[in-house]
């Protein structure tokens, strides 16, 4: 079943294996990094990364910039 | 000391990371300038790059309080987001309000920031308005709550330095809260100026990342701050329209 998200505003064909929101950040080298991670605008607590994703879903990968 | 909300810090300086040459020189002048509170903004990630350098990843986070601000954000809700995203980083709760009414000047939206802030409190966040200098302004925001104010000198990036002290003055001798001068502060002396006035702290950026010498200028800011506050505590001289001898005037010998 392929399955398309919206991710960081581009389309992204999700691959085969990721099935979840943890899943996603390690196949985009991100498991280690400070993010915060949004699901059809909804904000995920840390503990909701087992989440499946389903087409069409939409995520927002956040971070930390410089700035004043 | 500064307090704001539950957290007390020696340093009454405040430094933004932004548009700094190199990471290897902005960590050494977060160093020196010995600041505890540094400002992030929030941002969708370059995810297609993922090995980009980021400054915050490479702090050591137990030495320092964030302070992420909502820049990005043109009305109330659109910062309460942003606020919620930082947040559930589970690094902060601490927010810099900071919603822009106009491009040009970067002044902010003083209806959206009140609407905002007022939200904010009620989700229970630390909450520091960036505010423009007026007096009404920032005492109505003191009336809701909030943890600091943090009037600007003159516009964001500008370094013009304090356009308006005897709004600032006002500000700092009604507030019932720490009054934090941010924006605007172009050199020591800005920031010592902002201290003699009575300001708690002073929150800057860009006098620092765009200086000639970032890790000098960081150091000098911390100096002028300490210097401007011990100044403040001590309490200048009277000034006089007319001279007055420092020396004795009695037993003056002709030579």
């Amino acid at each position: 079943m392929k399955r398309t998200i919206e991710l960081n505003g581009n389309r992204y064909d999700m691959p085969a294996e990721v099935g979840n929101v943890q899943e996603l950040l390690g196949h985009l080298e991100l498991a280690e990094r400070i993010v915060i991670v949004e699901m059809n605008r909804d904000i995920l607590a840390k503990d909701a990364y087992d989440l499946p994703i389903n087409d069409r879903d939409q995520i927002e990968i956040i971070h930390f910039v410089g700035g004043g | 000391m500064l307090t704001i909300g539950n957290k007390t810090f020696n340093s009454r300086l405040l430094l933004g990371t932004g548009k700094y040459p190199s990471f290897d020189v902005q960590k050494e002048a977060v160093r020196v300038s010995e600041s505890e509170i540094l400002t992030f903004a929030v941002r969708r990630m370059n995810i297609f790059e993922p090995s980009q350098p980021n400054f915050l990843e490479q702090l050591d986070l137990s030495k320092y309080t964030l302070l992420p601000n909502t820049a990005g954000a043109k009305t109330a809700e659109e910062a309460v987001r942003i606020a919620k995203l930082a947040k559930a980083s589970g690094l902060c709760d601490m927010i810099k309000v900071e919603i822009i009414g106009c491009d040009q000047s970067l002044l902010p939206d003083p209806v959206e920031t009140l609407r905002a802030t007022e939200m904010l409190l009620d989700e229970g966040f630390i909450v520091l308005p960036y505010t423009s200098d007026d007096v009404v302004l920032a005492r109505r925001l003191c009336e809701m709550g909030v943890h600091a104010i943090m009037p600007g000198a003159s516009p964001i990036g500008s370094g013009r330095g304090i356009l308006n002290p005897l709004n600032l003055s006002f500000i700092i001798e009604q507030s019932t809260v720490p009054v934090i001068i941010d924006a605007g502060i172009g050199s020591p002396k800005d920031a010592a100026y902002a201290m003699e006035l009575g300001a708690d702290g002073v929150l800057l950026n860009t006098a620092v990342s765009e200086a000639g010498d970032p890790i000098k200028m960081a150091l000098a800011m911390k100096l002028a701050i300490e210097a401007g506050r011990l100044g403040y505590e001590a309490g200048r001289m009277p000034e006089r329209d007319y001279a007055v001898a420092s020396s004795p005037t009695e037993g003056l010998v002709t030579i």
